[in-house]
C-alpha cells in the first residue's frame, strides 16, 4: 500500500511538474500573478510529491519488500540499516528517485525563500526547474521505474555490492547530487534571464548563493568519494581518472569557473554571456556525467546492454536540456547588452584567465573521457586514456592556474599594476623560493626531485599569497594594532571565505604533491611472527584470526608496527568474504599522522602457508583531505556573507 | 555576423557530441572481444546436483552438438527472471541447455530447480569460489555461452537472455552453427 502511495505520488509529479512549467513560462510571459502563483504552488507541491515517492522507497528498503525488482536486486534482509537505507540511491532507479527529489527541493526553496526574487524571474526559474525535473521523471517512469513488482518475489535479495557498503560511500552520492542538481540553479536562473533578456549584477547576485552551495556539496562529495577510494579499494590510490571519478569533476571544475564570473557581472557588469554560457555548461556536465555513468555509453553497465530504450531517452534528455538551452543561447546571448571594461592586467582580466584555465581543463577532461568512445565510434577500436595522459596535460594547466590565484586577489578592479603587487609581496616570494630550495635538499636534491620540491614552492606561493591579502586588507605590520582589529572586523564573510578555499586547495596541493612523489609500497608475503619494513617502522604480523560478521565472515590480521624496536601502534586490517553476493573485499588499517599514513592491508592465504599483504607509506596524504575540508568550509563561510543571504535585497546595509 | 556565429558555436559543437553519443549508444564499450572466443571449453570436471540423476559437466560433454552453457545460481535474482524463458527454450527444443550452479551451495542449486523448473540437459556444480565458471570468463549470474559442435566458445552473453535478445542475436548465431 505505501509502495503504491509512492508510485502514485511519482506519476503525480510528473503532471505536476509539467503544470509547473506551463504555468510559469505562460504566466511570466502574460504577466499573470494569480497564474504565477499557482507556478509556485506547484513547485511546493512537487517537492512533497517526490519526498512521499522517495520515502516510500526507502520505506520498502527498510522493511525488505523483496516484492519490488528494484529492493530484491539491491537489497538483503541480513544487511545493516545504514546499509539498506544507502541501498536506496545505490542503484540507477533509486539514484534518479533521490536526484528528482533533490532537484524539487531546490525548487520548493526557491519559492520559499525567493521572496524578494523579481516575481517574472522567479516564475521563469520556477518553470525551467519544473521542465527539467519533468523529463527526469518521465524518464523515471517510462524506462527506469524503482516501484515495479515481481511476480514471484524472492525469499532473499541480492544484496548490495560489499565495495558499496561503506559509512564513507553512504553518504557519498546525496552530497554529490546535492551539487550536480544545486548547479540546475544555475542553469535554470541562466535560461530565465535568456529569456528575459536581461543580466545584470542583481541577477549574478541571486546565482551566486546557489552556485556556491552546489560547488560546497560537490566539493564534499568529491573529497568523500576520493577517501573512500583510498581506504576501501586498498591499493592506495585515491584518485584513478576513470570515467566515474570524470563525470564529477568537470562539472566542479567548470562550477568553479562560474563562481569566479559570477563574481565579475556581479561587481563590474561584464562577461555577461560568458556566465550564461558557463551556467549552462556546468549544468549540462552534470547531467552528461550523471548519464555517462548511468547509461553505459562509456562504462557499461549489466541493465544498459539489456535496454537500448533507456539510452536513447537519455540522450533524448541530453539534446532537449543541454541542446535546447545552447540553441536558446545561440539566438538570445548576443542581444545581451556588454557591459563595463578592463585592461588585461586587472581583477577581471585574473578572473578571466581562471575562467579560461579552469574551462580548459574541463575541457581536457571531457576529451579524455570521451576519447574511448570517439575512437570506437569511428571503427578504431578499444582504446583506455589513463592517468599518463591526465597528468601530462592537466599539470600545466594548473600551474599557471595556481600561480595566478595568489596574485589575483590583490589585483585592482579595471586595471592594476602587477610589478607593484609582486613588489609589495617580495616577502612571500622569498619564502616561496626558499620553500622550494629546503624541500628540493631535504628530498635528496636530485635533478628528479625538482618537480616536487615546485609543488611545494607553489603551494607555498598559494598559501602566503592568500594570507597575504588578509594582512594587506587589515593593514597588518603597518597600522596600529586596534587598527588592525577594526580593519579585520571589516572584512567581509566572503572575503574570508576565498581566503580559506584558497588556502584549502594550498593544504590540498601539499598532500597531493606529497603523496605522489614520495610514496612507498611493499607486498611480500609474510607468515605470523615475520616483519617486514616500511619506510621508519618494521611492521610484525602477529596474528590471524577468523572473525564473524553481519552478512560476512573476515580474516582479520593484528599488525604491530615498531618504531625502534618498541610497539608504536597496532593495526588490524581484515579481508572480508560476503554473503550475499558472494564477493571478497578489503578493510584497510590505517594509521593517520599529520606526516603521512602508515597503510595496512592484508591479503589471501597464499599457497605455502603465510599470507599477502601490503603496505603503503602515503606522505602527507593528511592534508588533502584538510585541504579539500578546508576549500569547502570556505565556501560556506563565504554563503553567511550578508551579500548573499539569499533573496536578501540590496541596500539594506547596517553596521 | 561573426560575432553570431560565435554564439552558435557551442551549440554546434554539443551537436557533433551528439551524433557520437548517438554512435555510442550502438556500441558496447564492455564487449571488448573476449580471448576465450573460439577456443576450446577450459578443462572441467564438475560434480552433478545431488538427486537430479546426470553425472555432471565435462569437457567432453560439449563434443558432438552445439549447445548453450548457462552460468546461474539459486542466489541470483536475475536468474529467476530469465528462468520461464530458459523453460521456453527447453520445450522449443532448438539446442541442449547445460548449466553451471555458481557460487552456490549444490543442495540450495537442486531446491531451487525444483521450485523453478528444470531447464537443463546437464548441470555441473561449481561451487565457491567457483574457478571453472572464472576459467570461462564469467563476470556475473547470469550469463549464456554458445558453444560449437566441436566444444569451442563461440559467443558470450552477458545478462539475461530474453525473447528480443534470443531472436535478434542468440538463435541465429546458434542456426548458423548448427548447419
Amino acid at each position: 500500500m505505501i509502495t503504491e502511495s509512492g508510485h502514485f505520488a511519482l506519476a503525480l509529479a510528473l503532471f505536476v511538474a509539467l503544470a509547473q512549467s506551463g504555468l510559469g513560462l505562460y504566466g511570466a510571459r502574460r504577466g499573470d500573478d494569480a497564474l504565477m502563483r499557482c507556478a509556485s504552488g506547484a513547485a511546493v507541491a512537487l517537492m512533497l510529491l517526490t519526498l512521499v515517492s522517495f520515502g516510500a522507497l526507502t520505506y520498502a528498503y527498510v522493511v525488505s519488500d523483496f516484492s519490488l525488482v528494484n529492493v530484491a536486486t539491491n537489497s538483503h534482509s541480513a544487511k545493516p540499516m545504514l546499509y539498506k537505507i544507502s541501498g536506496v540511491w545505490g542503484n540507477h532507479e533509486g539514484s534518479l528517485l533521490l536526484w528528482v527529489t533533490i532537484l524539487a527541493l531546490f525548487a520548493g526553496a526557491v519559492v520559499l525563500f525567493g521572496r524578494h526574487l523579481p516575481p517574472l524571474l522567479k516564475a521563469r526559474v520556477i518553470a525551467v526547474q519544473g521542465l527539467v525535473a519533468g523529463a527526469f521523471l518521465a524518464f523515471i517512469l517510462f524506462t527506469s521505474n524503482p516501484f515495479m513488482r515481481l511476480a514471484r518475489p524472492p525469499l532473499d535479495g541480492n544484496g548490495l555490492n560489499p565495495l558499496l557498503q561503506d559509512p564513507g560511500l553512504a553518504f557519498h552520492p546525496p552530497f554529490l547530487y546535492l551539487g550536480y542538481v544545486g548547479f540546475s540553479m544555475a542553469f535554470s536562473f541562466a535560461i530565465a534571464a535568456l529569456i528575459e533578456g536581461r543580466v545584470d549584477a542583481a541577477w549574478a547576485r541571486w546565482v551566486r548563493p546557489w552556485t556556491l552551495a552546489a560547488w560546497v556539496f560537490l566539493t564534499l562529495g568529491i573529497a568523500l568519494g576520493s577517501w573512500w577510494a583510498y581506504y576501501e579499494l586498498g591499493w592506495g590510490g585515491w584518485w584513478y581518472w576513470d570515467p566515474v571519478e570524470n563525470a564529477s569533476f568537470m562539472p566542479w571544475l567548470a562550477g568553479t569557473a562560474l563562481l569566479h564570473s559570477a563574481l565579475v557581472v556581479e561587481k563590474r557588469d561584464a562577461l555577461k554571456s560568458w556566465t550564461i554560457l558557463l551556467a549552462i555548461l556546468t549544468f549540462s556536465l552534470s547531467l552528461l556525467g550523471t548519464f555517462l555513468v548511468r547509461s553505459g555509453v562509456i562504462t557499461s553497465v549489466h541493465s544498459f546492454a539489456s535496454d537500448p530504450g533507456r539510452g536513447m531517452f537519455i540522450l533524448a534528455m541530453l539534446t532537449a536540456v543541454a541542446g535546447g538551452s545552447l540553441t536558446l543561447y545561440a539566438f538570445r546571448a548576443p542581444a545581451l547588452k556588454a557591459g563595463g571594461l578592463f585592461a588585461p592586467l586587472s581583477r577581471e582580466g585574473g578572473l578571466l584567465l581562471n575562467n579560461l584555465l579552469l574551462s580548459t581543463a574541463a575541457g581536457t577532461v571531457l576529451l579524455g573521457t570521451l576519447y574511448p568512445l570517439f575512437v570506437d565510434a569511428l571503427g578504431g577500436g578499444k582504446v583506455s586514456v589513463g592517468a599518463p595522459f591526465y597528468n601530462a596535460v592537466f599539470v600545466p594547466i594548473m600551474i599557471p592556474l595556481v600561480a595566478a590565484m595568489a596574485v589575483g586577489p590583490l589585483m585592482t578592479w579595471k586595471r592594476t599594476d602587477l610589478l607593484g603587487i609582486l613588489s609589495r609581496m617580495k616577502f612571500v616570494v622569498a619564502a616561496t623560493l626558499l620553500t622550494g630550495i629546503a624541500v628540493w635538499v631535504l628530498a635528496g636534491g636530485r635533478l628528479g626531485d625538482l618537480a616536487s620540491a615546485g609543488g611545494m614552492a607553489l603551494a607555498a606561493w598559494l598559501f602566503l599569497g592568500s594570507l597575504w591579502e588578509i594582512g594587506e586588507r587589515s593593514m597588518l605590520f603597518r597600522a596600529s594594532g586596534p587598527e588592525v582589529v577594526a580593519r579585520l572586523k571589516q572584512i567581509p564573510l566572503a572575503a574570508w571565505g576565498m581566503t580559506l578555499s584558497h588556502a584549502g586547495l594550498a593544504i590540498m596541493i601539499v598532500g597531493i604533491v606529497g603523496s605522489s612523489a614520495w610514496m612507498e609500497e611493499r607486498i611480500q608475503n609474510m607468515k605470523v611472527g615475520e616483519t617486514a619494513k616500511l619506510h621508519d617502522v618494521e611492521i610484525r604480523l602477529d596474528s590471524v584470526s577468523e572473525v564473524p560478521g553481519p552478512n560476512y565472515a573476515a580474516l582479520s590480521g593484528t599488525f604491530v608496527l615498531l618504531k625502534d624496536g618498541k610497539e608504536y601502534q597496532r593495526l588490524s586490517p581484515e579481508r572480508r568474504q560476503y554473503r550475499q553476493p558472494p564477493r571478497p573485499t578489503s578493510e584497510t588499517a590505517i594509521h593517520s599522522t599529520l606526516l603521512g599514513d602508515y597503510y595496512t592491508v592484508i591479503g589471501e592465504e597464499a599457497p605455502g602457508g603465510g599470507y599477502v599483504t601490503r603496505f603503503y607509506w602515503q606522505p602527507l596524504i593528511a592534508w588533502m583531505w584538510a585541504g579539500a575540508l578546508i576549500m569547502s568550509l570556505g565556501g560556506l563561510v563565504s554563503l553567511f556573507d550578508r551579500r548573499h543571504r539569499i533573496g536578501a535585497p540590496q541596500g539594506s546595509r547596517k553596521s | 555576423m561573426k560575432r553570431r556565429l560565435a554564439y552558435l558555436l557551442p551549440v554546434l559543437v554539443f551537436l557533433g557530441l551528439l551524433g557520437f553519443f548517438f554512435r555510442g549508444l550502438f556500441l558496447d564499450p564492455k564487449a571488448i572481444p573476449s580471448v576465450l572466443i573460439d577456443r576450446p571449453v577450459p578443462q572441467m570436471d564438475l560434480a552433478a546436483l545431488p538427486g537430479r540423476g546426470d553425472t555432471g559437466l565435462k569437457s567432453e560433454h560439449f563434443k558432438g552438438q552445439v549447445s548453450l552453457v548457462n552460468i546461474f545460481g539459486s542466489w541470483c535474482v536475475s536468474c529467476v527472471a530469465e528462468h520461464p524463458m530458459l523453460m521456453r527454450l527447453k520445450a522449443e527444443g532448438v539446442v541442449p541447455i547445460h548449466g553451471i550452479d555458481w557460487r552456490d551451495d549444490p543442495v540450495q542449486g537442486m531446491l531451487w530447480l525444483q521450485k523453478n523448473g528444470d531447464p537443463y540437459t546437464r548441470v555441473g556444480t561449481d561451487p565457491p569460489p567457483g574457478r571453472t565458471a572464472v576459467d570461462f570468463g564469467v563476470t556475473g549470474a547470469p550469463e549464456s555461452f554458445i558453444v560449437d559442435a566441436e566444444g569451442r566458445i563461440r559467443y558470450k552473453h552477458v545478462g539475461i537472455i530474453d525473447e528480443r535478445n534470443w531472436r535478434q542475436t542468440l538463435l541465429p548465431i546458434i542456426k548458423e552453427l548448427q548447419k
